[in-house]
């Protein structure tokens, strides 16, 4: 059952004040406690490893998949989830995990999501990242996540993780093939003194398939924050990354960048920003009427927004 | 009333500590409508940034209807009344201009939004749930900053040639504009430009040069002098001699 922590975990990771409609798989502790199919999805218990194999049938629109996973307690947990999206499909993945620790012992979550993006089929991934709690333990969160886009097929990420992780090493791999398309929305907040690498590998594969990849952070008081955004493109395609951080404090930064292209029409760009949040920004807002707080603040949200 | 007494700016550039306001005494009334205009570089706009307090002063005071805002922060002379358009506004990467507005109004009454985005020529369908970001061209981020004064019912409003950028059609709208805030709200106006259609709505022209106050004057007089005179010369009448400017 869920208790108070459980559910604010889950407002936090899923935006869910409720057991959702549709499909959905919750994980609590390293166990699935509760879980919903529907016609067209299907949500299977992998018989080898801990994790699910999430199945959307082709021509499935307008339907959701929620796999939320809480972490209440200091313990290791690794689940390895694969996801078929059926051909032409059109369908809103939210995953995410929050953990509460309020002990002097590490919470843990390695997640390892695989996607099969059939021909056609457009998916949203949602995946929100949250840690709470007053322990002393380490709350870590290491998602990677493997890709592989069809014909025609479109995928959005959207990647969240503004409070409470203190590691996090995350591993993104997309391999776009034929007219294949991405966008990729990536927001960071580290503080303290937390650490986060991003690595995001796009392979751009078949003949006009393209990406976007935008990854937004902000690094503050002792964080520390790393960033490898690679690129490659194997036919005519067009890929673009922009990576833009906001150093404060006694933060460091690394971005390193890198665009690869194996055919004289692929189209790269790779765009990397990293400085203090600019004094004209602050000032203007200061001259509409906010405190030099509510302009920081307001500039920090828009950032990461 | 906007009183400035015995204003000094030093400011820390890349070529030393540079004077940029020396010594100036202005008063400026309600309900009037002053053009600051001379050289580029003779301290225009940061009379104006001093007075929003961008710049620190070095000494003398600025008192805002007798109260001196010579100490006080950005925001607090804001709240006050001091409105400052740049003449570069920045952009904003996740920041609306609804946001930007609402801020500004104190107020997200759509109705009100409308109107502001409606006065600089703006649409508001298309622009307010846009982000400031550079997206925008020179010119709409402009109106956008000129709006984000319109907002606020100012006693002090100062514009950092707010020309730069607007069209034809939109120039003329920004010109009644500023007859009707004036007139509406009894907006001190501050105008720093060298267009002669904003020259022609001064009530008073202040020539700056040098970071000096060289002649306030009515803009008649300045507009005949511009055909008369080579337009350095109005700026610092001691550099010409036998109607020739000197090399300077």
């Amino acid at each position: 059952m869920l208790d108070d922590i459980d559910k604010r975990l889950l407002e936090e990771v899923a935006d869910l004040h409720e057991i959702p409609q549709g499909a959905y798989n919750i994980r609590k502790n390293g166990k699935g406690i509760q879980r919903n199919t529907t016609a067209n999805i299907d949500i299977i218990t992998k018989a080898d490893k801990p994790g699910i194999d999430v199945i959307i049938k082709p021509g499935t629109k307008n339907e959701s998949v929620h796999i939320p996973v809480i972490l209440s307690q200091s313990l290791d947990d690794l689940v390895y989830n694969t996801f078929e999206i059926g051909a032409d499909s059109d369908v809103v993945i939210v995953a995410g995990c929050g953990i509460h620790n309020s002990g002097s012992k590490q919470a843990r979550h390695d997640g390892i999501h695989e996607f099969f993006v059939r021909k056609g089929a457009k998916m949203k991934y949602v995946e929100k990242h949250y840690g709470e709690g007053d322990g002393t333990g380490d709350r870590i969160l290491n998602p990677k996540t493997i890709i592989e886009v069809e014909e025609n097929g479109i995928v959005e990420l959207e990647m969240v993780q503004i409070k409470g992780v203190d590691k996090t090493l995350r591993d993104t791999i997309v391999r776009l093939h034929k007219n294949a398309r991405l966008i990729v929305s990536e927001r960071l907040l580290t503080y303290l003194d937390q650490s986060a690498e991003s690595d995001i590998t796009v392979e751009l594969l078949g003949e006009d398939s393209t990406a976007q990849v935008i990854s937004r952070s902000v690094a503050q008081n002792d964080s520390k924050q790393i960033f490898h955004l690679n690129m490659r493109g194997y036919a005519s395609c067009r890929g673009h990354i922009q990576c833009d951080s906001i150093i404060m404090h006694n933060a460091q930064v690394s971005s390193i960048p890198e665009i690869t292209a194996l055919d004289s029409n692929a189209e790269l760009i790779h765009e990397a920003a990293i400085g203090k949040i600019a004094s004209d920004q602050l000032i203007k807002l200061m001259s509409v009427g906010r405190t030099e707080k509510e302009a920081e603040d307001s500039i920090l949200h828009g950032f990461l927004k | 009333m906007l009183e400035i007494k015995n204003l000094n700016v030093t400011l820390e550039g890349d070529c030393g500590k540079v004077q940029v306001i020396k010594d100036i005494n202005l008063s400026l009334d309600n309900k009037k409508i002053y053009v600051i205009t001379g050289p580029n570089g003779g301290g225009k706009s940061s009379i104006a940034k001093a007075v929003m307090g961008i710049y620190p002063i070095s000494s003398g005071q600025i008192l805002l209807d007798g109260v001196d805002v010579s100490t006080m922060e950005i925001f607090e002379r804001a709240r006050s009344g001091i409105g400052y358009a740049f003449q570069q506004p920045p952009r904003f990467k996740g920041i609306k201009v609804r946001e930007l507005l609402s801020w500004a109004a104190g107020s997200d009454e759509a109705e009100k939004l409308h109107e502001l985005l409606f006065e600089v020529g703006l649409c508001a369908e298309d622009y307010l749930d846009r982000e400031i970001n550079t997206a925008f061209s020179g010119g709409e981020l402009k109106r956008i900053e000129i709006a984000s004064i319109l907002a606020r019912n100012l006693k002090v409003a100062m514009f950092d040639e707010p020309e730069a950028g607007i069209d034809l059609w939109s120039f003329q709208k920004l010109t009644e504009t500023f007859v009707k805030m004036n007139e509406k709200y009894d907006t001190t106006i501050v105008i720093i430009s060298h267009q002669e259609r904003i020259l022609r709505l001064a009530d008073e022209v202040i020539l700056v040069a040098d970071g000096r106050i060289s002649e306030i004057t009515s803009h008649e007089k300045i507009l005949g002098e511009i055909q008369l005179l080579d337009s350095d010369c109005l700026y610092n009448k001691d550099c010409c001699k036998g109607g020739r400017p000197n090399a300077r």
